[in-house]
């Protein structure tokens, strides 16, 4: 160890990986609903297309879980995003490419995409 | 970057280990690569979480589910319902974990973690101990770097001695007093030792910080090696430690690869590097002067002080002692700053205390709270009470050297110098709770019993006034007292404490002491009515039958194993007391509770 400047680059490379471990209450969640109806309709993908894209662009704070059912089984997969000091919002019908955009345009530039979000669907 | 949904730690304490958590561990393993998780879900090895009675314990995050008594039967259903689809498994969670509507709390909810405050055990339970890398995302190494690189030794210790740290091992020392002397004793080489002996029976809290956190102390103790001009340093841990001694092994080892110990630490011209000495258990050696014996590979026997190890220590060399805990706090005053943590605790006890819960109560288990916490409210509010609703007596500090404190106390803030006031002592952190089923003289007993075996031998008055003390309890205890031994064990104690070499003669007779002070009724009663109201004494329990609701069934005389039972049937049967050997068996029989001991 040469310099404090070393240990912080350990620090953060690091602190993504165990931030998760702490109570909190900022940063952004992602729920995939998961429950029999979800899965069948095909919410795995969905959820492993969300971690993928998130390891992939280094998105720190971000808590990627699983619910149960989020109760409207004919639009499953179901997927809520908050992000901090936002309302969540629900998008459905999912797919491992509509995550992919989710991910660029919603987690990263904070823009919400409306097409698929259960209000354009209903 | 790796990115892990969820994680799933583990408990590796000891506590736990012996409980089954290395198999829970492996089902974990073979379940997610069943149900291809294994890149998604991330399996921690964690030391001690505090709540060891209901281990082996695993907390799932992010939700922070705390499971308790997790089995290897359970694992399946926590992988496939929890992890796969999200569905928390409500029966699996510890009872105190959950609200009535199933809503699970967070952690700092639970009653047992609500009052705690934890600064020694901040990262147990938290991090794998066995990654330098996750004790550097918690801020680990930053003290060290920043007494190194912004800070001179003597700013060090003033900041320690600022903070108000006493000695964490028994006698309360303020640590930065005993960091100058060491500092300022000539020499051209200095030590600096930690103590992790933990002889104390009952007391695991150096273990479990050293289980789960073991790189706090090897950071604490190279800020001490730049603070009073050391470049080595000894841990002497009892070898009965198999997983703090080997995950102390891997951190001294990952800090040597990465520079944290070893030649120029952060680029300065500071050395530093630390060696395992694994003891035998003796309770001796957790004694300094005799530790220091045991390091130079002699007999841990203690010598008399002065000179102090500061002075004349290791090798004849100077040499700071620190205690496990002690050395715990130390990174965070660094970082923290001493205002910090003055600001918690009492006026004359700053910080908190890592306390071992044990004996009559709830939640056994290792427990932190800031100093001035009552007994009170570590017994009723994180302990949980005492079980099956039974009354509290008595409770035990300090362990064979401390002694007890009675309910009329229980309100005590507890720190050094009130424990002191009151006849017990802090100790190193043993809290042992005793109910109304108890016999206080069979407690004292019990300690005295142990020091006896644990004495060195080297001086008389602690070889042989414990041994003369210990004869009187056990004659007392057998309906053998006589009228004029309390006040013989009061003298002996007297002399005992004054003139014996080391502190485990010096403190040896104060669980008698303090018991005799606090429950003198009872130690009469043993002597003068031969009663042990507690029921503990097995030579002075009778065990007679009521006549009124003996029917004369007999089904007591053919439990009897020893054909003390005698009465014709239908009428009230008899016990003769000369052949009744006291084993309960016709307590258990009697159908109409005519039975009774006391
Ligand atoms: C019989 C006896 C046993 C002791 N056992 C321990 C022990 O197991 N651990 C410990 O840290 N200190 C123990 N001590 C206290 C040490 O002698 C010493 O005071 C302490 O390690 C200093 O560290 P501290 O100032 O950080 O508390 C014991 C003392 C006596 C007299
Ligand atoms: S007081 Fe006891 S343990 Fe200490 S030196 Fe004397 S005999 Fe040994
Ligand atoms: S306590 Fe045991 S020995 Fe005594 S009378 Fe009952 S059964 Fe017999
Ligand atoms: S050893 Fe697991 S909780 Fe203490
Ligand atoms: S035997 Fe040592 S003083 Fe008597």
């Amino acid at each position: 160890m040469k310099s404090l400047k070393e240990l912080e680059e350990i620090k953060q490379r690091t602190l993504d990986s165990v931030n998760l471990r702490k109570d909190r209450s900022g940063g952004t969640r992602v729920v995939v609903g998961m429950a029999t109806c979800g899965i069948a309709a095909g919410a795995r993908p969905v959820l492993l297309a969300f971690l993928e894209e998130v390891k992939k662009r280094n998105l720190g704070d971000v808590t990627v879980s699983q619910t149960g059912c989020i109760g409207v089984c004919r639009l499953e997969p179901m997927v809520e995003i908050t992000c901090p000091g936002e309302e969540k919002v629900t998008y459905v019908s999912m797919t491992a490419d509509k995550v992919r955009r989710i991910v660029a345009e919603h987690l990263v530039n904070g823009q919400v995409v409306t097409e698929y979000t259960i209000g354009a669907a209903e | 970057m790796e990115f892990f949904r969820s994680h799933v730690l583990i408990c590796g304490g000891t506590g736990c280990h012996s409980s089954g958590s290395a198999d829970v561990m492996e089902t974990f393993k073979t379940e997610l690569a069943k149900n291809n998780l294994e890149n998604e879900i991330k399996l921690v090895q964690t030391g001690c979480f505090g709540l060891c009675e209901v281990g082996p314990v695993v907390i799932v995050y992010p939700e922070g589910a705390f499971y308790s008594r997790i089995t290897s039967d359970d694992v399946p259903r926590i992988v496939s319902e929890h992890l796969l689809k999200g569905r928390i498994v409500t029966d699996l969670l510890y009872h105190d974990s959950i609200h009535e509507d199933e809503i699970i709390k967070s952690l700092n909810e639970v009653g047992f973690y609500k009052k705690q405050e934890r600064l020694a055990l901040r990262n147990c339970g938290v991090i794998d101990p066995e990654r330098i890398e996750e004790y550097i995302a918690f801020d680990g190494y930053k003290a060290l770097g920043k007494a190194l690189l912004e800070m001179t030794p003597e700013q060090t210790i003033d900041v320690i001695k600022a903070s108000g740290l006493r000695g964490r091992g028994g006698a309360g020392f303020p640590t930065g007093l005993k960091w100058e002397f060491t500092a300022k004793a000539q020499g051209d080489k200095k030590y600096v030792c930690c103590n992790a002996d933990e002889g104390d029976p009952g007391a695991f809290m150096d273990r479990s910080v050293l289980e789960g956190d073991p790189h706090s102390v090897l950071e604490a103790m190279t800020i001490a090696g730049y603070a009073v001009g050391s470049d080595q340093g000894y841990i002497y841990v009892r070898a009965e430690y198999p997983i703090a001694v080997n995950r102390l092994t891997i951190a001294i080892g990952q800090a040597r690869e990465s520079g944290l110990l070893g030649k120029n630490i952060f680029g300065t011209d500071f050395s530093f590097d630390i060696e395992l000495r694994l003891g035998a258990g003796a309770f001796v050696c957790g004694e300094e002067t005799a530790l220091i014996a045991s390091i130079e590979g002699k007999r841990g026997e203690p010598r008399p002080r002065p000179p102090f190890p500061a002075v004349k220590g290791v090798f004849g060399k100077p040499t700071l002692l620190n205690n496990v805990e002690t050395y715990a706090n130390i990174p965070q005053i660094i970082l923290n700053g001493p205002e910090w943590f003055r600001s918690i605790g009492t006026e004359k006890s700053k910080g908190t205390k890592v306390f071992a819960l044990g004996g009559k109560i709830n939640n056994t288990g290792l427990v932190e709270v800031p100093m001035g916490t009552t007994l009170r409210e570590i017994i009723y509010e994180i302990g949980g009470g005492i079980p099956k609703g039974k009354k509290f007596k008595a409770a035990q500090t300090g362990g064979p050297s401390g002694g007890c404190i009675p309910a009329d106390h229980l309100d005590t803030p507890i720190d050094y110098d009130s424990l002191a006031q009151i006849g017990s002592m802090m100790g190193s952190g043993g809290l042992i709770v005793m109910d109304q089923d108890n016999c206080m003289v069979d407690i004292a007993r019990f300690f005295l019993d142990f020091t006896v075996d644990e004495s060195c031998g080297k001086c008389p008055p602690c070889r042989i006034g414990t041994k003369r003390m210990l004869e009187i309890l056990d004659r007392i205890t057998k309906g053998q007292g006589e009228e004029g031994d309390i006040e013989k064990l009061e003298e002996l104690g007297k002399n005992i404490k004054s003139s014996a070499l080391c502190g485990l003669g010096q403190t040896a007779p104060n669980p008698v002491l303090s018991t005799i002070h606090y429950f003198r009724d009872e130690y009469e009663a043993h002597i003068r009515d031969k009663k042990c109201t507690a029921g503990v004494c097995q030579a002075l329990l009778q065990i007679t039958i009521l006549p009124e609701p003996c029917r004369g069934c007999g089904l007591c005389k053919k439990a009897c194993p020893v054909d003390a039972i005698s009465g014709e049937r239908k009428s009230p049967h008899t016990i003769d007391q000369s052949k009744c050997i006291k084993c309960g068996a016709c307590l258990e029989k009697c159908p109409f509770k005519a039975i009774v001991k006391g």
